[in-house]
Protein backbone atom coordinates (compact mmCIF):
# COMPACT_ATOMS: atom_id res chain seq x y z
CA UNK A 1 0.00 0.00 0.00
CA UNK A 2 1.78 3.11 -0.77
CA UNK A 3 1.29 6.62 0.74
CA UNK A 4 -2.04 7.80 -1.53
CA UNK A 5 -3.81 4.32 -0.77
CA UNK A 6 -3.00 4.23 3.21
CA UNK A 7 -4.01 8.19 3.50
CA UNK A 8 -7.28 7.21 1.64
CA UNK A 9 -7.88 4.20 3.54
CA UNK A 10 -6.93 6.16 6.96
CA UNK A 11 -9.64 9.29 5.90
CA UNK A 12 -12.42 6.35 6.17
CA UNK A 13 -11.51 4.90 9.24
CA UNK A 14 -14.35 5.81 11.98
CA UNK A 15 -11.74 7.46 14.43
CA UNK A 16 -10.89 9.75 11.19
CA UNK A 17 -14.92 10.09 9.87
CA UNK A 18 -15.43 11.18 13.80
CA UNK A 19 -12.41 13.96 14.19
CA UNK A 20 -13.88 15.37 10.89
CA UNK A 21 -17.61 15.25 11.72
CA UNK A 22 -17.34 16.92 15.19
CA UNK A 23 -16.20 20.61 13.97
CA UNK A 24 -14.40 21.47 17.26
CA UNK A 25 -11.97 18.37 17.87
CA UNK A 26 -9.58 19.87 15.10
CA UNK A 27 -9.26 23.46 16.51
CA UNK A 28 -9.01 22.59 19.77
CA UNK A 29 -6.29 19.72 18.63
CA UNK A 30 -4.62 23.02 17.14
CA UNK A 31 -4.58 25.10 19.93
CA UNK A 32 -3.16 22.32 22.31
CA UNK A 33 -0.25 22.13 19.55
CA UNK A 34 0.49 25.57 19.21
CA UNK A 35 1.06 25.78 22.85
CA UNK A 36 3.33 22.89 23.57
CA UNK A 37 4.92 24.02 20.66
CA UNK A 38 5.75 27.29 22.64
CA UNK A 39 6.83 25.45 25.52
CA UNK A 40 8.78 23.20 23.41
CA UNK A 41 10.29 26.74 21.10
CA UNK A 42 10.70 28.71 24.42
CA UNK A 43 12.42 25.90 26.39
CA UNK A 44 14.92 25.12 23.59
CA UNK A 45 15.25 29.29 23.11
CA UNK A 46 16.39 29.45 26.79
CA UNK A 47 19.11 26.90 26.17
CA UNK A 48 20.19 27.87 23.09
CA UNK A 49 20.77 31.74 23.94
CA UNK A 50 22.75 30.24 26.88
CA UNK A 51 25.41 27.99 24.70
CA UNK A 52 25.74 31.07 22.29
CA UNK A 53 26.13 33.27 25.06
CA UNK A 54 23.66 35.84 24.77
CA UNK A 55 21.94 35.38 28.25
CA UNK A 56 23.19 33.85 31.57
CA UNK A 57 26.99 34.26 30.70
CA UNK A 58 27.43 34.67 34.58
CA UNK A 59 25.73 31.28 35.04
CA UNK A 60 26.48 27.93 34.25
CA UNK A 61 25.57 26.18 31.05
CA UNK A 62 23.90 23.50 33.31
CA UNK A 63 21.57 25.87 35.54
CA UNK A 64 19.82 26.21 31.83
CA UNK A 65 20.03 23.27 30.76
CA UNK A 66 18.49 21.64 34.07
CA UNK A 67 15.67 24.44 33.93
CA UNK A 68 14.49 24.13 30.49
CA UNK A 69 15.75 20.83 28.47
CA UNK A 70 13.00 18.52 30.64
CA UNK A 71 10.49 20.67 29.46
CA UNK A 72 11.22 19.46 25.88
CA UNK A 73 10.66 15.95 25.83
CA UNK A 74 7.45 15.03 27.39
CA UNK A 75 5.73 17.99 25.74
CA UNK A 76 6.97 16.59 22.28
CA UNK A 77 4.79 13.72 23.34
CA UNK A 78 2.20 16.26 23.41
CA UNK A 79 2.90 17.35 20.08
CA UNK A 80 3.11 13.73 18.69
CA UNK A 81 -0.16 13.14 20.09
CA UNK A 82 -2.14 15.93 18.80
CA UNK A 83 -0.70 15.86 15.85
CA UNK A 84 -1.65 12.39 15.30
CA UNK A 85 -5.19 13.50 15.32
CA UNK A 86 -4.49 16.36 13.50
CA UNK A 87 -3.41 13.50 10.58
CA UNK A 88 -5.71 11.05 11.22
CA UNK A 89 -8.53 13.83 10.78
CA UNK A 90 -6.86 14.86 7.43
CA UNK A 91 -4.51 12.57 6.37
CA UNK A 92 -4.65 13.57 2.39
CA UNK A 93 -3.59 17.22 4.05
CA UNK A 94 -0.77 15.86 5.73
CA UNK A 95 1.18 12.81 5.26
CA UNK A 96 1.50 13.70 1.33
CA UNK A 97 2.53 17.34 1.88
CA UNK A 98 5.35 18.40 1.27
CA UNK A 99 5.28 21.15 4.28
CA UNK A 100 4.50 18.05 6.26
CA UNK A 101 7.01 15.85 5.20
CA UNK A 102 9.46 18.56 5.18
CA UNK A 103 8.78 19.58 8.76
CA UNK A 104 8.88 15.76 9.97
CA UNK A 105 12.58 15.37 8.84
CA UNK A 106 13.73 18.89 10.53
CA UNK A 107 12.06 17.43 13.67
CA UNK A 108 14.14 14.34 13.66
CA UNK A 109 16.86 16.79 13.25
CA UNK A 110 16.06 19.24 16.07
CA UNK A 111 15.56 16.47 18.05
CA UNK A 112 19.37 14.65 17.49
CA UNK A 113 20.43 18.27 17.57
CA UNK A 114 18.75 18.68 21.20
CA UNK A 115 19.87 15.39 21.97
CA UNK A 116 24.05 15.85 21.22
CA UNK A 117 23.59 19.13 23.27
CA UNK A 118 22.06 17.39 26.22
CA UNK A 119 23.92 13.87 26.30
CA UNK A 120 27.73 15.17 27.23
CA UNK A 121 25.83 17.42 30.24
CA UNK A 122 23.88 13.99 31.55
CA UNK A 123 27.95 12.78 32.63
CA UNK A 124 29.74 16.38 33.22
CA UNK A 125 27.60 19.37 33.52
CA UNK A 126 30.15 21.39 32.71
CA UNK A 127 31.17 19.55 29.68
CA UNK A 128 30.50 22.10 27.25
CA UNK A 129 32.31 24.85 28.99
CA UNK A 130 35.83 23.26 29.53
CA UNK A 131 37.16 24.42 26.70
CA UNK A 132 37.19 27.04 23.68
CA UNK A 133 36.21 24.19 21.03
CA UNK A 134 33.69 22.53 22.94
CA UNK A 135 32.45 26.40 23.77
CA UNK A 136 31.84 26.77 20.18
CA UNK A 137 30.43 23.43 19.33
CA UNK A 138 27.70 23.96 21.82
CA UNK A 139 27.13 27.48 20.31
CA UNK A 140 26.80 26.12 16.61
CA UNK A 141 24.60 23.25 17.99
CA UNK A 142 22.68 25.68 19.79
CA UNK A 143 22.38 27.71 16.54
CA UNK A 144 21.27 24.61 14.27
CA UNK A 145 19.19 23.62 16.94
CA UNK A 146 16.98 27.19 16.87
CA UNK A 147 17.30 27.68 13.09
CA UNK A 148 15.56 23.89 13.10
CA UNK A 149 12.91 24.64 15.37
CA UNK A 150 11.81 27.78 13.34
CA UNK A 151 11.92 25.77 10.30
CA UNK A 152 9.66 23.69 11.98
CA UNK A 153 7.06 26.15 12.92
CA UNK A 154 7.24 27.49 9.27
CA UNK A 155 6.72 24.25 7.60
CA UNK A 156 3.53 23.91 10.31
CA UNK A 157 1.97 26.92 9.17
CA UNK A 158 2.45 26.06 5.45
CA UNK A 159 0.64 22.46 5.87
CA UNK A 160 -2.58 24.64 5.39
CA UNK A 161 -1.34 26.92 1.85
CA UNK A 162 0.10 23.62 0.12
CA UNK A 163 -2.80 21.76 -1.35
CA UNK A 164 -2.13 18.31 -1.81
CA UNK A 165 -4.65 16.34 -4.25
CA UNK B 1 -14.73 52.20 12.24
CA UNK B 2 -15.53 49.85 9.03
CA UNK B 3 -14.56 52.81 6.54
CA UNK B 4 -11.43 53.16 8.57
CA UNK B 5 -10.68 49.64 8.42
CA UNK B 6 -12.09 49.52 4.66
CA UNK B 7 -9.36 52.41 3.83
CA UNK B 8 -6.98 50.23 5.69
CA UNK B 9 -8.14 46.83 3.57
CA UNK B 10 -7.12 49.59 -0.19
CA UNK B 11 -3.95 50.42 0.86
CA UNK B 12 -1.69 49.15 -1.81
CA UNK B 13 0.14 47.32 1.46
CA UNK B 14 -3.04 45.12 2.39
CA UNK B 15 -3.66 44.60 -0.86
CA UNK B 16 -0.59 43.29 -1.80
CA UNK B 17 -1.03 40.57 1.29
CA UNK B 18 -3.99 39.62 0.01
CA UNK B 19 -3.21 39.12 -3.50
CA UNK B 20 0.19 37.22 -3.13
CA UNK B 21 -0.05 33.82 -2.54
CA UNK B 22 3.11 33.38 -0.11
CA UNK B 23 3.83 36.61 1.85
CA UNK B 24 0.11 35.72 3.94
CA UNK B 25 1.21 32.66 4.98
CA UNK B 26 5.08 33.89 5.63
CA UNK B 27 3.97 36.82 7.87
CA UNK B 28 1.54 34.67 9.61
CA UNK B 29 4.58 31.95 9.94
CA UNK B 30 6.81 34.81 11.65
CA UNK B 31 4.00 35.51 13.49
CA UNK B 32 3.38 32.08 15.15
CA UNK B 33 7.38 32.35 15.93
CA UNK B 34 7.27 35.13 17.65
CA UNK B 35 3.79 34.50 19.95
CA UNK B 36 4.69 31.07 20.78
CA UNK B 37 7.86 32.87 22.33
CA UNK B 38 5.57 35.73 23.77
CA UNK B 39 3.56 33.28 25.76
CA UNK B 40 6.42 30.69 26.46
CA UNK B 41 8.62 33.50 27.74
CA UNK B 42 5.41 35.19 29.83
CA UNK B 43 5.30 31.11 31.14
CA UNK B 44 8.27 31.42 32.57
CA UNK B 45 7.58 34.26 34.80
CA UNK B 46 4.02 32.99 35.39
CA UNK B 47 5.53 29.67 36.57
CA UNK B 48 7.82 31.11 39.01
CA UNK B 49 5.21 33.72 40.52
CA UNK B 50 3.39 30.30 40.80
CA UNK B 51 6.11 28.30 42.62
CA UNK B 52 6.52 26.01 39.82
CA UNK B 53 9.38 26.22 38.32
CA UNK B 54 12.94 28.35 38.63
CA UNK B 55 12.38 28.87 42.74
CA UNK B 56 15.86 29.01 43.64
CA UNK B 57 16.42 32.14 41.28
CA UNK B 58 15.77 35.40 42.31
CA UNK B 59 12.00 37.08 40.23
CA UNK B 60 13.92 40.28 38.84
CA UNK B 61 17.17 38.24 38.14
CA UNK B 62 14.57 35.90 36.15
CA UNK B 63 12.50 38.75 34.31
CA UNK B 64 15.43 40.64 34.02
CA UNK B 65 16.69 37.84 31.53
CA UNK B 66 13.46 36.58 29.98
CA UNK B 67 11.32 40.31 30.02
CA UNK B 68 13.86 41.63 26.89
CA UNK B 69 13.35 38.59 25.27
CA UNK B 70 9.01 39.16 25.53
CA UNK B 71 9.43 42.25 24.54
CA UNK B 72 11.21 42.04 21.15
CA UNK B 73 9.09 39.06 20.25
CA UNK B 74 6.10 40.53 21.03
CA UNK B 75 6.95 44.06 18.81
CA UNK B 76 7.20 40.95 16.10
CA UNK B 77 3.67 39.89 16.84
CA UNK B 78 2.06 42.99 16.90
CA UNK B 79 3.73 43.98 13.38
CA UNK B 80 3.09 41.07 12.04
CA UNK B 81 -0.36 41.43 13.50
CA UNK B 82 -1.66 44.25 12.21
CA UNK B 83 -0.16 43.42 8.55
CA UNK B 84 -2.53 40.23 8.36
CA UNK B 85 -5.29 41.94 10.16
CA UNK B 86 -4.76 45.22 7.20
CA UNK B 87 -5.10 42.20 4.50
CA UNK B 88 -9.06 41.91 5.22
CA UNK B 89 -9.07 44.31 7.86
CA UNK B 90 -12.92 45.01 7.73
CA UNK B 91 -13.91 41.01 8.19
CA UNK B 92 -11.58 40.84 10.83
CA UNK B 93 -13.11 43.61 12.59
CA UNK B 94 -15.93 41.85 13.10
CA UNK B 95 -15.09 38.34 13.86
CA UNK B 96 -15.67 37.03 17.41
CA UNK B 97 -12.44 35.32 18.32
CA UNK B 98 -10.34 38.70 16.91
CA UNK B 99 -12.29 40.92 19.31
CA UNK B 100 -12.09 38.69 22.06
CA UNK B 101 -8.55 37.83 21.85
CA UNK B 102 -8.12 42.34 21.35
CA UNK B 103 -10.02 42.40 24.81
CA UNK B 104 -7.70 39.30 26.35
CA UNK B 105 -4.81 41.43 25.47
CA UNK B 106 -5.75 44.35 26.85
CA UNK B 107 -6.57 42.37 30.30
CA UNK B 108 -3.26 40.97 30.18
CA UNK B 109 -1.63 44.49 29.39
CA UNK B 110 -3.48 45.64 32.67
CA UNK B 111 -3.11 42.93 34.99
CA UNK B 112 0.77 43.41 33.93
CA UNK B 113 0.60 47.44 34.68
CA UNK B 114 -1.23 46.40 38.06
CA UNK B 115 1.23 43.53 38.77
CA UNK B 116 4.38 46.30 37.93
CA UNK B 117 3.01 49.31 40.02
CA UNK B 118 1.11 48.03 42.56
CA UNK B 119 1.46 43.78 43.24
CA UNK B 120 5.12 44.11 43.56
CA UNK B 121 6.17 47.22 44.90
CA UNK B 122 7.25 44.85 47.99
CA UNK B 123 9.36 42.87 45.91
CA UNK B 124 12.10 43.12 47.91
CA UNK B 125 10.98 41.06 50.56
CA UNK B 126 10.10 38.02 48.51
CA UNK B 127 12.33 38.19 45.25
CA UNK B 128 14.82 35.72 46.34
CA UNK B 129 12.08 33.32 47.94
CA UNK B 130 10.26 30.65 46.16
CA UNK B 131 7.05 30.92 48.12
CA UNK B 132 5.55 34.74 46.96
CA UNK B 133 2.52 36.19 48.68
CA UNK B 134 -0.90 35.24 47.46
CA UNK B 135 -1.51 38.60 45.37
CA UNK B 136 1.70 37.94 43.25
CA UNK B 137 0.64 34.23 42.96
CA UNK B 138 -2.63 35.23 41.68
CA UNK B 139 -1.30 37.97 38.88
CA UNK B 140 0.72 34.85 37.58
CA UNK B 141 -2.11 32.23 37.16
CA UNK B 142 -4.35 35.00 35.73
CA UNK B 143 -1.54 36.01 33.39
CA UNK B 144 -1.04 32.53 32.27
CA UNK B 145 -4.94 32.07 31.72
CA UNK B 146 -5.30 35.37 29.82
CA UNK B 147 -1.79 34.35 26.97
CA UNK B 148 -3.55 30.42 26.58
CA UNK B 149 -6.89 32.08 26.02
CA UNK B 150 -5.03 34.48 23.46
CA UNK B 151 -3.38 31.56 21.56
CA UNK B 152 -6.48 29.20 21.78
CA UNK B 153 -8.24 32.73 20.06
CA UNK B 154 -6.12 33.10 17.28
CA UNK B 155 -6.36 29.86 16.58
CA UNK B 156 -9.92 29.78 16.00
CA UNK B 157 -9.71 33.10 14.07
CA UNK B 158 -8.67 31.35 11.44
CA UNK B 159 -10.54 28.87 11.76
CA UNK B 160 -13.78 31.35 11.47
CA UNK B 161 -12.11 33.53 8.74
CA UNK B 162 -11.42 30.13 6.56
CA UNK B 163 -11.45 26.92 5.77
CA UNK B 164 -7.60 26.74 7.19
Amino acid sequence: MDLHAFSEWLGTTPLSLLIQNVSWVIPTMQSVHILAIAIVFTSATMVDLRMLGVIGRDRPTAAYATRYLPWIWPTLVVLLLTGSVLIIGEPARSLQNPAFQLKMLLLILAMVSTFLLQRPMGRDPAYWELSGGRKATAALLALITLLLWVGIIFCGRWIAYIVVD
Amino acid sequence: MDSLFQKLYDTGFATSIRESATLFPTIESIHVVAITLVVGSIAVVDLRLLGLASRRRAVTRLTGEVLPITWLAFVVAVITGLALFSSNAVKYSHNTFFLAKMALLVLAGLNMIVFHFITSRDIQRWDESPAVPGGVRLAGAFSLTLWIAIIVCGRWIGFTMSAF
